[in-house]
């Protein structure tokens, strides 16, 4: 025999300015199975759960039902009530007498109170069928993996190692240090970027509790919070890192020099490379595309009639330690991982779509990640501002904000955060390079928050002369030798032209590509500009919906240094809250198969949004199976199941139905 | 490939910009397209008739568009005036309202919407089939009413390419200019010459720059303003089925070069594409 509590929460008045409460308490007392009947201002405040405690233990309640607001805000702190006078916590239900009917109905007291006795009656007709549920343990993987090896990665996979805890840090290109790497100096303060950022570099290639895999990609993803099986294809490097000193023989002798991808084309680099001096790890790798002894090679299997390339193979000739390996092939390894940190960073968007700028048309018009690389003294003009069509030191150089940010009709329509900032960086680094050049700005509005922005970006105008006119450039177009840039400065409401050495276009972030391949593999959400989602956008800004997938840095949305290191310290620590368990305790109201039921029709497979279902053979047939770790309990495969072979525990069909029953009686 | 068309040549075409329409009528009948006249043909609308009300401004195209329907060919203006009035009225014709308020002043059913056509659409889909070689460096300027509003435009709104594509294919070498969609000055040729002037002038100016010795154009007021206005004597505005029309070997007269203010005879004999005929 079940001995029902109803707890009845007037919230303040939120509840009982509409709803008339102790009429609700009697019309619900004779209830079948409701024995006891209490109201309280505040249920949720510690004398409210006293009273919950209180009423269990003396009166030998058997369920509890709590008729307040939202299970989303109190589900857990009823629960925990019970548990602590010995009721299995799954045992308690709460009728939604705010959000459902005291808010929505606040016009129409009768008409809520009514519906509050309903919902009340609902809520008790369920519990009867409630049974007790334990949680499940899910063992706990203690290694973390992180995806990408941007200045985000990095400090995720540097402060999880910190805390004494194994993580592979895996990276698509040859080196980590992503787009950070190729930035020449930072705002506000103008540290040198790769000053700032080697250190750590190294500091990942050292650390004994950090496995880095370079050159390598994420190819698929299993299993769940706690144990993700994730497997990794290593990219063939064609050189044994193992016997590899990174002389640099190979590099400098190497006779196919081809654009450099790390220099944005502005530079060239050899077909066996490291993409910068300081790169970690300081390995090469053979571009397969253009080496020549690989041409050779493929030649010679393709049959082909006709002259024969080179055999080349200088590098092999040359490397001290012997340390090329033609016949290396790609390695798939599996790992096992507890939590994922996905750090996938940003491209630059492509500024072509802007004819009228005449990017890819002209070649003094570069974007302004191609100016970090001309103002790097690793750079291909080592330093030297230089315009690509001459090679003549710039003296008017004009930068376009905006370009693809903050434009629906072409581009995206969010802000992209740090050009305002950059372009301020550039006008006084230009400035300091050579004291001639003068830098015009067209802006649409001048985004400096943050600490010390403002500041720098005044520095900019004052110190560094910087010329801010606010409006858009309609054209840019050559004449004489210069590009002239047609736009509108709105403030005094005239057209200006400024002949100009170089045009800057700021152009905007978009996520990495291959993020949204990253996403799929995790089963985590992006949204329509492929940035992937957090769980809260306010309060879980690092979390995802799938459990133990963590994000950092711009893979989220477009963010600077300052906030790619915090983002990736925060996924760490999220990180590292679970791999400081043994074990993690599951939340036990998953979907269950009843395998005699189950038609083995698999539409739950088709609709289950987290992959947590597949099939299995029970007795020659094949049957659904729910994954405990991967099911989040949402019942949709309870809702096409057409047999009612598949229910979640605590929301039973039989729950479900006595729920709908109470409403005719 | 559609080998009939309905045909409006419109008020330009019939004035100041006759050889636009000889040269499209010629150049089309040598590809074998037929253009058959939309029957007594009225104002498609433009300019003027904004400033009237959407109601008449909707029902003169309305009615080329519903004699194009009868027809059951596609609508056809080499004016861009009047394909843009075409393409915009149609497109707001879709909807049922508007519909409904056009028909009721007209007096008349619409029909099914044709498809509206420009002849650059239909140039850009046939093969060339040039017999004098083209040898010349041509600036395609497009001006505003072909590419836009994007609705309407059927290219690129800031660098089209499809009459560089078409003029290439013909055997002529389009020159990458950065001037193709300013501004002529349109309709301020009579109240404010000077900034017609002023802005078309830095068109041909800016064409000349890019190595281009001829300009090829596709609307009656770009064709205009650029001729008659920049007081220029060097570098002649050619209809782009003119060009075609020397590259199919017609002669001066048949597309009656002779209209124009910059006289561009002297390039074309230099060029020898004017020998015969």
């Amino acid at each position: 025999m079940v001995k029902v509590g109803v707890f009845l929460c007037h919230c303040g008045r939120n509840i009982s300015e509409v709803v008339d409460v102790p009429r609700v308490a009697e019309a619900v007392r004779h209830l079948p199975g409701v024995t006891y009947v209490d109201e309280n201002k505040y249920m949720c405040s510690e004398p409210g759960q006293a009273a919950i405690r209180q009423a269990i233990t003396e009166h030998g309640l058997t369920r509890v039902v709590v008729a307040s607001c939202s299970p989303r805000m109190h589900e857990i702190t009823f629960r925990r009530a019970a548990a602590q006078a010995g009721l299995n916590p799954y045992l308690v239900e709460m009728a939604n007498l705010r959000e459902h009917c005291s808010w929505v109905h606040a016009d129409d007291h009768e008409a809520a109170t009514l519906k509050a006795i309903e919902l009340v009656k609902k809520a008790v007709a369920r519990i009867s069928y409630n049974e007790p549920l334990t949680p499940q343990p899910i063992p706990m993987t203690r290694r973390a993996l992180v995806i990408g090896g941007g200045i985000a990665g990095i400090q995720a996979a540097l402060d999880i190692a910190a805390a004494g805890h194994q993580v592979t840090l895996v990276e698509r290109e040859s080196t980590i240090g992503g787009r950070m790497a190729q930035l020449d100096k930072t705002f506000p303060t103008l540290d040198c970027s790769s000053c700032i950022l080697t250190p750590k570099m190294v500091e990942v290639a050292q650390n004994p509790n950090i496995e880095l895999l370079t050159y390598s990609e994420v190819e698929s993803v299993s299993g769940f919070v706690g144990s993700f099986e994730v497997q990794i294809r290593k990219r063939a490097t064609l050189v044994d890192h193992v016997k590899c000193t990174g002389c640099g023989i190979c590099w400098e002798k190497c006779p196919e020099k081809v654009p450099s991808e790390f220099d944005l084309a502005r530079g060239k680099r050899s077909s066996i490379y490291i993409p910068f001096p300081q790169a970690v790890p300081v390995k090469p790798v053979v571009d397969q595309v253009h080496c020549r002894y690989i041409k050779y090679q493929e030649f010679e299997a393709s049959g082909a009639e006709g002259k024969k390339p080179p055999q080349c193979r200088i590098c092999e000739k040359l490397c001290p330690p012997q340390a090329l390996a033609w016949d290396q092939e790609d390695e798939a390894v599996t790992e096992k991982f507890g939590a994922i940190v996905v750090a996938t960073g940003y491209d630059p968007f492509d500024p072509t779509v802007y004819g009228e700028f005449g990017y890819g048309q002209y070649p003094d018009v570069i974007t302004g990640l191609e100016l970090e690389r001309l103002l790097s003294a690793s750079g291909p003009t080592e330093g030297h501002v230089l315009r690509p069509s001459d090679g003549t030191p710039p003296k008017t150089v004009v930068f376009l904000s905006c370009i693809g940010s903050r434009d629906e009709e072409r581009g995206k329509a969010y802000c992209s955060q740090i050009c305002c900032m950059y372009m301020a960086k550039h006008a006084i680094v230009l400035k300091e390079h050579d004291p001639e050049v003068q830098s015009y700005i067209f802006y649409i509005d001048n985004r400096a928050v943050g600490k010390g922005y403002e500041e720098f970006s005044r520095r900019a105008q004052e110190d560094a002369g910087a010329v801010y006119l606010r409006g858009r450039v309609a054209k840019v177009f050559p004449q004489d030798g210069k590009l002239v840039v047609m736009g509108e400065d709105s403030l005094i409401g005239r057209q200006v032209e400024i002949a100009a050495d170089m045009v800057v276009l700021a152009a905007a972030v978009v996520p990495s590509r291959g993020a949204d391949e990253v996403a799929r593999m995790l089963n985590i959400s992006y949204d329509s500009d492929h940035f992937l989602v957090e769980a809260h956008p306010k309060l879980r800004p690092v979390e995802t919906h799938t459990d133990g997938v963590f994000l950092a840095g711009a893979c989220v949305s477009p963010c600077d240094v300052p906030q790619s290191v915090s983002r990736g310290s925060a996924a760490a620590a999220k990180t590292l809250a679970l791999l400081s368990k043994e074990t993690l305790v599951g939340e036990p109201t998953t979907a269950v198969v009843d395998a005699l039921r189950c038609s083995g029709c698999q539409l739950c497979l088709e609709v289950c949004p987290f992959n947590a279902i597949s099939t299995q053979v029970v007795a020659g047939r094949t049957v659904a199976s729910v994954n405990e770790g991967l099911c989040k309990g949402c019942g949709l495969c309870s809702a096409v199941c057409r047999p009612a072979a598949i229910g979640v525990k605590g929301s039973t069909h039989k729950q479900l139905l006595a729920e709908v029953a109470s409403l005719w009686t | 490939m559609t080998k009939q068309v309905a045909y409006f040549p419109g008020c330009a075409l019939e004035g100041s910009a006759r050889e636009y329409d000889v040269s499209t009528r010629r150049v089309f009948a040598a590809l074998g397209v037929e253009l058959l006249e939309v029957p007594d043909w009225v104002c498609c609308g433009a300019s003027s008739t904004h400033g009237r009300g959407q109601e008449v401004a909707l029902a003169l195209p309305a009615h080329a568009l519903r004699a194009a329907s009868q027809m059951g060919l596609p609508l056809m203006s080499p004016c861009a005036m009047c394909y843009s009035r075409f393409k915009l009225a149609s497109l707001e014709l879709a909807h049922p309202e508007a519909r409904a308020r056009t028909e009721a002043a007209l007096g008349q059913d619409i029909g099914e919407l044709p498809s509206v056509l420009h002849p650059l659409q239909v140039l850009d889909e046939i093969a060339p089939q040039a017999t004098v070689p083209l040898d010349i460096k041509v600036a395609s300027y497009y001006g505003c009413l072909l590419v836009r509003p994007p609705a309407a435009g059927f290219d690129d709104q800031e660098n089209p390419t499809i009459m560089d594509r078409i003029v290439a294919g013909w055997g002529a070498q389009p020159v990458s200019w950065a001037f193709k969609t300013e501004c002529c000055g349109a309709g301020m040729a009579l109240a404010r010459p000077d900034m017609v002037a002023r802005l078309s002038r830095r068109v041909l100016e800016q064409a000349r720059q890019a190595g281009a010795e001829v300009v090829v154009v596709a609307c009656p007021m770009c064709q205009a303003n650029l001729d008659l206005y920049t007081g220029e004597k060097d570098t002649p505005v050619l209809y782009i089925t003119q060009l075609i029309g020397l590259a199919l070997g017609l002669s001066p007269r048949e597309l009656m070069l002779g209209r124009h203010l910059i006289n561009p005879l002297p390039l074309l004999r230099a060029k020898g594409l004017v020998n015969h005929g």
